[in-house]
């Protein structure tokens, strides 16, 4: 299975603090990973290197063959991020979030796009409703969607079902598991629901004081801990340790 | 500049305009700013023309007071424009997605140009039938002049978008003050001559001096200067490099303490 993203003693410093330290890891095509960890852990802060807007201090970053710290530019059009962290302009309806994202990565067809998307994210009613106006789980989408645009081969979410209710919860897990497999996508998740990522993930990487402490599938961890969930694993490695 | 590069300042401009149409108030206070400044300095200069009719009869006054807000209006519109993706926590969001720096900052110029001509463009008409003024008279200097005031405030806006890049909204004060700190050395209602002399040496540096002696050389005198706008225009080629340094430095300042992601109300 081929590499898509590999970093390599990736670290990064804010002063005297190590929030990564000697970070190395590897995503394959085609498969959803987990990035897990309690607050901060430095979940957040490898994300943010691996999209590039944070410098790493030192180390290296490779996605889809390239440098990725020295040329960002020629893997960021295949890639794509979804956080609640960061927002869409809220004066902006869908149609208009969406058009202006679809021409930013350069789409041709930009209104088939903004509506292929408002349509697969059940967003039709409220298409050109502002976004300030629509309530948390329909910013969600609309977010989703924006991520979405592109068709990225790479796509980083952090905590992408937070503050939805159940029913879209499920739905938006069973179109990521589709849509890695339908497009052979490679999907890193940051995430605090164990639930989400027993249910999606094919790969678990463990962050603890920006070091990465436990790697596997979710059945060998279970084995490996002798739990039935993966929330006792991730208490149990937490608990462990200095957390 | 590629396809792809003109597809993305595209899109940032579409972002723009449709925050500039979403609000109708929005798009009438752009004019609205500058046609009170013409009403009131038309006015002063009506009223400075009972003593010394050639104020008003070259319409001097009425003339610096557009030409001055036109620098104003192009580095707000600028610096808001940008403001706008801060407050809606917007820039992580555009640069995870291919955007260049330089992109953002000729999307926020082209649409600081368009504000500007919203805003500048109808104080400028209204000056013709209320105090028969016409800006228009002075025929392509009037544009020398504009371009170097717009260049100017471009310049000032790389600095102060650069500002707020890298420390935040608390910054955002800035917008405001640093325009006027080039007023009392722009001399745009009296001539250079009325400084001191130390402050003559300050105004040397500064390129909005040379545009407004220029304009009284041209309004009162009938003499049109191209050694000054030359001059000017060389200043602000520097400025405007700086500014642009200073922006790109304080991108990656930002990249470097992760501040793309924090950055919003």
């Amino acid at each position: 299975m081929s590499v898509v993203l590999e970093t390599d003693q990736l670290i990064k410093d804010f002063g005297s603090i190590r929030a990564v330290d000697h970070l190395n890891l590897k995503l394959c095509k085609g498969t959803i990973t987990a990035l897990l960890g309690g607050n901060g852990a430095g979940k957040t802060t490898t994300l943010s290197m691996l999209l590039g807007l944070l410098i790493p201090t030192s180390g290296t970053i490779n996605i889809f063959g390239h440098d990725f710290v020295k040329d960002r530019y020629s893997a960021l059009k295949r890639m794509n991020f979804s956080s609640p962290y960061v927002d869409l302009p809220q004066r902006l309806t869908v149609r208009e979030n969406l058009s202006v994202y679809a021409k930013l990565y350069g789409l041709n067809d930009v209104k088939s796009a903004v509506i292929e998307m408002v349509e697969t994210f059940r967003l039709t009613d409220f298409i050109d409703r502002r976004v300030r106006k629509l309530s948390a789980g329909q910013k969600t989408r609309v977010s989703l969607a924006k991520a979405l645009i592109n068709k990225p081969d790479l796509l980083l979410l952090d905590e992408p079902t937070a503050s939805l209710d159940p029913e879209t919860v499920s739905w938006i897990r069973t179109f990521l598991k589709n849509y890695q497999q339908g497009r052979e996508a490679t999907i890193l998740l940051a995430s605090h629901d164990m639930k989400e990522v027993e249910q999606l993930c094919e790969n678990v990487l463990l962050l603890r004081k920006g070091k990465l402490v436990e790697e596997g599938t979710p059945p060998d961890l279970l084995a490996k801990y002798g739990r039935k969930t993966l929330e006792e694993v991730f208490l149990d490695i937490s608990r462990g340790g200095e957390v | 500049m590629n396809s792809g590069s003109s597809g993305r300042i595209h899109a940032l401009l579409l972002r723009y305009l449709y925050v500039l149409r979403s609000s109708w108030p929005r798009i009438i206070e752009i004019s609205y700013w500058p046609t009170m400044q013409l009403i009131i300095w038309g006015f002063v200069s009506l009223h400075f023309g009972a003593a010394q009719p050639e104020i008003s009869a070259s319409g001097i006054l009425i003339s610096v007071v557009l030409v001055w807000d036109s620098l104003f209006r192009s580095h707000v519109s600028y610096t808001l424009s940008f403001l706008e993706e801060m407050w809606s926590r917007n820039l992580g969001n555009l640069f995870v997605a291919p955007l260049r720096p330089w992109e953002l900052m000729l999307a926020l110029a082209t649409i600081s140009m368009i504000r500007t001509l919203i805003g500048m463009i109808p104080a400028a008409l209204l000056a013709i039938p209320f105090f028969g003024v016409s800006v228009f008279d002075m025929g392509f200097p009037l544009l020398a002049f504009f371009f170097n005031l717009v260049f100017t405030g471009w310049a000032i806006s790389q600095v102060v978008t650069g500002i707020l890049m890298r420390y935040g909204l608390g910054a955002e004060s800035l917008t405001w003050v640093i325009p006027f700190m080039i007023a009392p050395v722009s001399c745009i209602y009296y001539p250079l001559s009325t400084l001191p002399i130390w402050l003559q040496e300050v105004a040397k540096f500064v390129p909005t001096s040379y545009v407004f002696e220029g304009m009284r050389a041209l309004l009162l005198e009938g003499e049109w200067r191209a050694d000054l706008l030359q001059q000017a225009f060389m200043l602000n080629c520097i400025y405007f490099i700086l500014g642009m340094c200073i922006f790109l430095l304080a991108f990656r300042s930002a990249r470097t303490h992760g501040l793309l992601l924090q950055a919003g109300e």
